[in-house]
């Protein structure tokens, strides 16, 4: 019993120690990406080979989520605004909701299973065939070479794919509100541009998308050079990736949330 | 795949995400006001009050859209608000055409109705309509039904009391 007992809280505290070490080695190594981030930027080839395959290879799916989302937004924000009627309203209610939430956290989650999980595997294999431990050999330093410019790539695209799912989101919702359900198409405009602030609506969402563009691409470097040289590691690592971008967005989110948009009201 | 084209679809994809932006900042926050192209003439209407009434919001007549709202400003001298109109060509008003500040449903956007008169001159670009009618404001009129009921209650003052005294009683059992 007393044995059963210390067994656990030997357990409890050794896995509670590895994370709290995991934690300080992640900000360590975040440390480290910025300040290898130099070499980055004064070899902009790598980082535009990083940017095609984070930025374009992604561009399909949130285009396609962002324009579906917009549609069905505006399908179900007719059901409860015609009771009201304030349909309207819809232009305001699909902006808003894009421009604020959507844009940012969607393209955010859409981006961690896409990019994010590519970029930890990528790194986790380079690691597990021991290309990185090849480049310190050569005097190479792998954060620099292989880690900043994928990091910098995900905060580069990110923003950028969140301005288009919100663009393809109001473009969707428009034609459902304005070309199927016949809302007048001056009114789905006018309020619209009369309710939505272009800093305070826009900047923030894009402040936002920055945040967690900065959140994935850290974890999913992270993750990746944190793997377990083995194919059981890559795997864990890549699905710890998704997963913990996920609640990361959606906790960093809340956070600023909070922060932007407390008290505020649309008028 | 080569350079090239990595760099072709690298600008393609940070020129369209930039335009995305400037989408955002210009057409749905409203930087900038987008000018329309111009095929119509402009009408001045001054109301007393507009209540919730937007630029561009429909101009209608016989419930049909003529026109939008251009711009809405106070006039500083008599404190009227003085809105502009812009209507198609295809539809002339004549001189004594009212305009009325409605409201769509209950809750819903509010737009102007012009009510064509009989009157066989026809408003030119940038005259304005004489005759306009406030909007309606829910605040005012149920202030003013308030306040009817308030000098109606003197006919029937012991009705309130009536009820509570009873009550009164039963709690005092």
């Amino acid at each position: 019993m007393i044995d059963g007992i210390t067994h656990w809280l030997i357990g409890l505290g050794a896995s509670v120690r590895a994370g709290v070490t995991r934690l300080g080695f992640a900000t360590r190594f975040m440390i480290a990406v910025f300040k290898a981030s130099g070499p980055t930027f004064a070899r902009p080839r790598l980082l535009i080979h990083e940017l095609y395959h984070a930025g374009v290879l992604s561009l399909i799916i949130v285009l396609m989520s962002g324009l579906f989302i917009g549609m069905v937004l505006a399908l179900q924000g007719y059901e409860t605004l015609v009771r009201f009627g304030a349909t309207e309203a819809m232009g305001v209610l699909v902006a808003l909701s894009l421009v604020r939430e959507l844009g940012p956290v969607v393209a955010g989650l859409l981006f961690a299973s896409r990019a994010g999980s590519a970029i930890t595997a990528e790194i986790g294999l380079m690691k597990t065939t021991e290309q990185l431990a090849a480049m310190e050999v050569m005097a190479v330093d792998p954060v620099a070479r292989v880690v900043a410019p994928r990091f910098w790539a995900g905060v580069i695209s990110l923003p950028l794919l969140a301005a288009l799912f919100s663009t393809l989101g109001i473009y969707g919702g428009y034609l459902v509100a304005v070309k199927l359900i016949g809302i007048d198409n001056g009114a789905f405009w006018g309020q619209m541009q009369a309710a939505v602030d272009w800093r305070y609506d826009v900047g923030n969402g894009v402040i936002k998308s920055v945040v967690f563009a900065c959140a994935v691409s850290l974890i999913a470097v992270f993750e990746g050079f944190d793997a377990t040289p083995t194919a059981e590691g890559v795997s864990a690592a890549t699905t710890r990736t998704v997963v913990t971008s996920a609640l990361v967005i959606l906790a960093l989110d809340f956070i600023l949330t909070v922060f932007m948009f407390r008290g505020s009201a649309v008028g | 795949m080569n350079k090239r084209t990595i760099d072709l679809w690298v600008g393609i994809f940070v020129a369209i995400g930039l335009s995305a932006l400037f989408f955002l900042a210009l057409k749905v926050g409203n930087l900038l006001n987008f000018k329309e192209e111009r095929n119509g003439y402009e009408l001045m209407a001054r109301f007393e009050n507009i209540g919730n009434l937007k630029p561009r919001a429909p101009v209608k007549s016989a419930g049909v859209v003529v026109g939008r709202i251009e711009k809405i400003r106070l006039d500083p001298k008599t404190y009227e608000a003085e809105v502009r109109i812009h209507l198609e060509n295809q539809y002339q008003f004549s001189r004594d055409t009212i305009a009325t500040i409605y409201t769509n449903g209950l809750l819903g956007e509010q737009f102007i109705g012009l009510e064509a008169g009989g009157d066989s001159e026809y408003l030119k670009d940038e005259e304005s309509i004489k005759k306009t009618q406030s909007a309606i404001q829910i605040e005012k009129l149920i202030s003013q039904f308030m306040f009817s009921q308030a000098q109606k209650s003197p006919d029937t003052p012991d009705a309130p009391t009536g009820n509570a005294a009873p009550a009164a009683g039963v709690k005092k059992k």
